[in-house]
């Protein structure tokens, strides 16, 4: 451990509503362009991902994610204080969103 | 210099420049291009008028409509239906509520959406969106008809309430179809003001100026015939400062500059004394329809307590129901049901106990509640945790993908309800959880609009009106039908009408006016500038109004005008944008504090309290109250509730609609 420590505002909101992953984002800046309120700017270097400009105005409406054309580039997670959590019915035992270890992904895709 | 609460050095991404003027013609306006805007726009542009659409955000996902819906509303004239048009804008008009038709706004736009909403539904399938069940993955479920392989919600017996199966993909295709017609599209712009014949108030619409949210430029629009498709004002009484667009269950675009415009230019509005505690959480609720419930999109899963033991549900008449396939079906005699909690009355759909509460709290059942999706028949789960939750606005991503990563098997699992006061239970969706009770909601089934006639043409000529805009409704089916329905009028007018005259004099005030922000250095930001603005209006029209604190709320606002606001900086053009929010914030604030010193009686149907007018619904005030600016003056009006039936209109929905409908 080092003695080292930096002087930072706090973050604006809980939570970072968006996660991009600078190895798969190839800066296209299609998450920027369906964006309705720019949670989502682009990067002045072209390519670069997107930077997260407002993320305290985000509505949760996932379109960002939807229209990625790269998957896995981009995700979004509700704050802490919006996750919930289910019960499995056979064993009782109980999930959350964003617990350690969490079960297998359902890979099964929504209707349409 | 204002110091910076966190700052990004960074030069802004996009080429600013302020003041620099755009002129746009156009035939047919349409302001606001969600799901009624972009009906408004293709069925304009089919009738061979030129057609130009603003929109705040981008219109292919835009509005609240924008990222999903799951079922279609009134769609009577679907081939299964048991209930005609003029059957259910009865019920509608008469059944409820004298004011209003739950989601889908007046006798008008309500019988519209009746008679349009299932032709509408077709245009969209045209456009290339999933509404039957093609795939065959629900062959033998109650909700599916076999010939037509249509999916009904909620009431299986009378079918009028259609399952949209790729709703999740609407606004993509309607985005197409504008590209398809040669609609020209103005991502990223936000109207400010309606412009006016001569610059007068009360006279013709003749186009509207805007601004480029990330450029700054300004731009005016001349048009024959003018679209308000805005949606309605939402987040006056709430702003979350650190949540801000997850504070709102509406759409945080929707901050009522149709409103503020429309009354300005001097359009009649009415009903903005209405306001509701539902939906009414913020960003304290969850995440829409992403906790275990029993009602809207989740209708009727089984629920049970903490310790599996399940939760009866009961019928309109409080029979308890013993199987998962009444709970879709009418009360013996009960000619059809809505899915609506406390509004519905005669025509309430079945429920989860009433008594819920009072057994909770003796200890009967115990908290948390679980929607047990894995006792539910399979095509009910699926339709539920699939079709609904999957495809309704924001669960796609969010919710169905998002818990599907995490685990979450609707085969296996029981979503938690969050947990509440044992008493909020039967009042309200669960997810939208509760708030302090000063925090209202206006907007979505809650407030008022401009009034209109049969051509959803306003008081003002050349100004139409759609979606939301047009009484506060908020079934999607309602915006996209209503939407149709103004663009052919609207069309209809433009080609006709003379040339839009633009006085030079109404865009210079307008241009200084949108513009100063960005000339201080100093001064509030936008965001205090809003929380504050909310507070005004959760304590001097919050549950409980009067005429002194009305006018305490007034005097709040004109100073915070001539003060605080008059100082709001803007260091780009996002934060610009929202600054110019605050201030249509101020003036929608004050067109519902004027609008509820107008009506001196309480009402519960409006769910509006006067404390110095405690009687309920006195009958000489079932009227409705309008409101209009003339030469900058309040005046104050009335209309009988059913106005639409009355001269100069027919006395029936049939002859009004064919006489007006343009088809």
């Amino acid at each position: 451990m080092e003695n080292k420590a930096i002087m930072v505002p706090n973050p604006i909101m809980p939570g970072q509503v968006i996660f991009i992953d600078p190895e798969l984002c190839n800066g296209c800046n299609t998450c920027v362009e369906v964006c309705r309120s720019d949670v989502l700017v682009p990067n002045p270097e072209k390519g670069k991902p997107p930077i997260l400009m407002y993320p305290d105005e985000c509505w949760f409406g996932g379109c960002c994610v939807g229209h990625c054309p790269v998957p896995g580039a981009i995700r979004m997670e509700h704050p802490l204080n919006q996750r919930v959590g289910w019960k499995r019915k056979k064993t009782g035992e109980y999930f959350r969103i964003g617990m350690k270890n969490p079960p297998p992904p359902n890979t099964r895709p929504p209707v349409g | 210099m204002t110091q910076p609460r966190h700052t990004y050095l960074t030069k802004w991404p996009y080429p600013v420049n302020y003041s620099k003027e755009n002129e746009v013609g156009a035939d047919v306006l349409i302001l606001g291009g969600g799901i009624a805007g972009c009906h408004a726009a293709i069925n304009a542009a089919k009738r061979g008028a030129k057609v130009v659409v603003i929109d705040k955000g981008a219109v292919i996902r835009s509005g609240l409509g924008g990222a999903g819906v799951d079922h279609w509303h009134l769609a009577c004239t679907n081939p299964c239906s048991k209930i005609t048009p003029e059957e259910m804008v009865e019920i509608d008009t008469k059944g409820f509520n004298p004011y209003f038709t739950l989601e889908y706004g007046n006798g008008i736009t309500c019988y519209i959406t009746c008679k349009e909403s299932y032709d509408t539904l077709l245009d969209v399938e045209k456009m290339g969106v999933k509404v039957r069940d093609a795939d065959d993955e629900f062959v033998g479920a109650e909700f599916r008809d076999e010939k037509t392989k249509l999916m009904f919600a909620y009431d299986y017996k009378n079918k009028y309430i259609i399952r949209v199966s790729g709703g999740a993909n609407i606004k993509p295709a309607l985005y197409n179809e504008l590209k398809r017609l040669g609609v020209k599209i103005y991502d990223r712009v936000m109207a400010t003001s309606l412009l006016t014949e001569g610059g007068k108030q009360g006279a013709r619409v003749v186009g509207a100026t805007g601004i480029n949210t990330h450029t700054g430029e300004f731009y005016v629009f001349k048009a024959k015939a003018t679209v308000l498709s805005t949606g309605a004002p939402a987040g006056i009484w709430i702003f979350s400062t650190e949540l801000a667009g997850a504070t709102l269950f509406q759409e945080p675009n929707l901050t009522g500059e149709g409103t503020a415009m429309a009354w300005q230019a001097g359009a009649e509005l009415t009903m903005l004394e209405r306001s509701s505690s539902a939906l009414a959480s913020g960003g304290f609720g969850y995440p829409m329809y992403g906790t275990g419930d029993a009602n809207n999109t989740w209708f009727a899963c089984t629920i049970v307590d903490a310790d599996g033991k399940e939760i009866p549900w009961v019928d309109r008449d409080g029979n308890i129901l013993k199987t998962v396939s009444e709970r879709y079906r009418p009360a013996p005699g009960q000619k059809l049901f809505f899915p609506y909690l406390a509004f519905a009355g005669e025509f309430r759909g079945p429920v989860l106990i009433p008594d819920l509460p009072e057994r909770i709290m003796k200890g009967e059942f115990k908290l948390p509640l679980y929607a047990d999706l894995p006792s539910m028949p399979e095509h009910e789960r699926r339709a539920i945790w699939g079709l609904m939750v999957g495809n309704e606005g924001k669960t796609r991503i969010s919710i169905y993908n998002r818990y599907s990563k995490a685990g979450f098997d609707p085969d296996k699992d029981m979503l938690q309800a969050n947990v509440m006061p044992p008493d909020q239970y039967p009042f309200r969706t669960w997810w939208g959880a509760y708030g302090p009770r000063q925090w209202r909601s206006g907007g979505f089934a809650a407030g008022g609009g401009l009034v209109f006639d049969w051509d959803l043409k306003t008081s003002l000529e050349g100004l139409y009106v759609a979606g939301m805009t047009a009484y506060s409704g908020g079934s999607h089916a309602t915006s996209a039908t209503t939407g149709r329905y103004a663009g052919r009028k609207a069309a209809q007018y433009a080609l006709k009408a003379g040339e839009p005259l633009i006085k030079r004099k109404q865009v210079e005030e307008e241009k200084a006016r949108v513009y100063a922000p960005v000339r201080r250095k100093d001064g509030i930001g936008w965001k205090e500038l809003r929380a504050g603005l909310c507070r005004i209006m959760q304590d001097y029209c919050g549950e409980y109004k009067s005429e002194e604190t009305l006018k305490t709320g007034l005097r709040w606002f004109n100073s915070i005008r001539e003060s605080e606001a008059s100082t709001a900086y803007a260091r780009n053009p996002h934060e610009l944008v929202r600054s110019l929010e605050c201030l249509t914030h101020i003036t929608v604030g004050e067109i519902i504090m004027h609008a509820s010193l107008a009506r001196k009686a309480s009402s519960s149907a409006l769910e509006f309290n006067r404390i110095d007018y405690p009687e309920m619904d006195p009958p000489e005030w079932n009227k409705l109250v309008t409101i209009r600016l003339q030469n900058g003056d309040i005046k104050v009006g009335e209309l009988p509730l059913n106005y639409w039936l009355l001269p100069p209109s027919a006395p029936t929905y049939e002859e009004n609609y064919k006489k007006h409908c343009g088809l």
